[in-house]
């Protein structure tokens, strides 16, 4: 009676995980992930705050934020000492969460497909997806590049919006503002946390 | 009287001879300067400006435009029926097939000529002059091409870049690509030129309301994602630049194939 007491105990755990948890198998990570995120989105009896604690949550733990921070910076994270590296990590951080609720309540009202799967290297596979508005408007052909050097836990690193890389466009953003300012991160600093306040 | 008239000949042979190699010196020598600039420009790497300080200036008055016309028409364009916007969206398509036929032709890409030729065709016929889409249903996908990817698959460089007036983003190829389009697309010959062909005649304002419409049309189907772009850019020139480049080297290659710029990011 003990025993079965203890498994009963142990089933509920494992459930109530297996309930935030998603697939290790790229594919159906990025399903259950997107059709996890648009269901909240689209559910009207949350407020926006609630939708966009939800975004921070899943992004937070499938998002490789600290990885897509140093791409961002390109060569100079090389060169960057390790404090004003941490420092432009909390920056980009809370940037990255800011846009990604801005730009994720926009898009609530989709139908999202996965395609395609195509496996580029050990640590790399291409999830092939389209998002098909409630609106009529033409589809959205996202790609998501998914980081599985881990296969437990896939992350993703970057959003491929119709072959536009938003990874390559924040990083080019990121080197023209740091080009005009004799690279120097604090400045790029000082405009992510301007941003916050916006 | 004669020997006058024969001197008089002799002179004004000699005047035309002299005004022709002056202009054909010049010409050459226009040629010349363009080709070269050209060929210097397009062996810069795209991300390099040649004049920033003033396609920044350019780029903020193009926003400024934005604001005040261009957002606003779409606005309206966009709570039109929609049979109606897509209507006007295949049939501006269909023209800009016309001319992506003559650069399928020097891509020696005879697949996509097929597609664009058989397109337009189709449309235009059974689509009743492009307002629908038959072509698609038929698994007929012209891809738009231009100039500028011509030039692009022919191995030019895309030089510097610059921003226009109005058109918005480009580089060095792409607007010498936007000015010889209008000296191979058929639908230009047709209305800027005023010739006559297969019967179909127009003019100017037929050509410039196709292209306004063409981009009011672009502009009401990217409110939300340049909105977006707008609210979450630190650095909004820098933003249209990348996805503007990422654009045009993808309709180059015809492909969206991602390119693995990550390197030895493994953390």
């Amino acid at each position: 009676m003990r025993t079965l007491k203890i498994i009963f105990i142990l089933l509920f755990f494992f459930n109530q995980t297996n309930l935030q948890a998603y697939s290790t198998n790229p594919k159906e990570f990025i399903f259950e992930l997107v059709s996890d995120a648009i269901s909240k989105l689209s559910d009207k009896s949350l407020t926006n705050e609630e939708k966009a604690k939800f975004i921070e949550k899943i992004a937070l733990e499938n998002v490789d934020i600290k990885a897509l921070s140093l791409y961002t910076l390109g060569e100079l994270r090389k060169s960057t000492e390790e404090e004003i590296l941490l420092s432009y990590q909390t920056a980009f951080e809370k940037y990255f969460l800011k846009s990604l609720t801005s730009r994720l309540t926009d898009y609530s009202s989709s139908k999202f497909e996965v395609t395609n799967s195509d496996q580029k290297s050990a640590n790399y596979t291409i999830i092939q997806s389209v998002v098909s508005p409630d609106s009529g408007d033409p589809e959205i052909k996202i790609d998501w590049r998914v980081y599985t050097k881990n296969p437990d836990k896939p992350l993703i690193r970057d959003l491929i919006v119709e072959g536009l890389s938003l990874a390559r466009t924040q990083k080019e953003e990121f080197a023209s503002i740091l080009n005009s300012n004799n690279n120097d991160i604090s400045i790029l600093i000082k405009k992510l946390e301007e941003f916050l306040k916006k | 009287m004669a020997i006058f008239k024969l001197n008089f000949n002799r002179i004004l042979g000699k005047i035309i001879y002299i005004a022709r190699t002056m202009i054909l010196k010049k010409i050459k020598s226009f040629v010349f300067i363009m080709v070269f600039t050209f060929l210097t420009v397009s062996n810069l790497k795209a991300a390099d400006e040649c004049f920033e300080n003033f396609s920044r200036a350019i780029f903020n008055f193009n926003m400024a435009f934005d604001d005040v016309i261009m957002e606003p028409v779409a606005k309206g364009y966009n709570k039109l029926p929609n049979p109606i916007k897509t209507g006007a969206s295949n049939f501006t398509s269909n023209i800009a097939t016309l001319l992506s036929i003559p650069n399928n032709l020097l891509q020696g890409n005879f697949k996509q000529l097929g597609h664009s030729t058989a397109s337009f065709v189709v449309n235009t016929s059974v689509g009743i002059l492009g307002i629908f889409n038959p072509a698609e249903k038929m698994g007929l996908k012209p891809h738009q091409e231009d100039v500028g990817q011509t030039l692009g698959i022919y191995g030019f460089g895309p030089g510097c870049y610059l921003v226009l007036p109005i058109l918005g983003p480009s580089t060095a190829r792409d607007t010498i690509g936007l000015l010889a389009d209008t000296f191979i697309d058929p639908f230009a010959h047709v209305t800027i030129r005023e010739n006559e062909l297969f019967g179909a005649s127009g003019n100017a304002i037929d050509y410039y309301s196709v292209k306004g419409t063409s981009a009011v049309n672009f502009r009401s189907d990217n409110l939300i994602n340049l909105e977006s772009l707008e609210k979450n850019s630190l650095d909004l020139y820098s933003s249209y630049k990348s996805i503007y480049l990422q654009d045009r080297n993808n309709k180059i290659k015809n492909s969206t194939e991602d390119q693995d710029d990550w390197g030895n990011l493994d953390n």
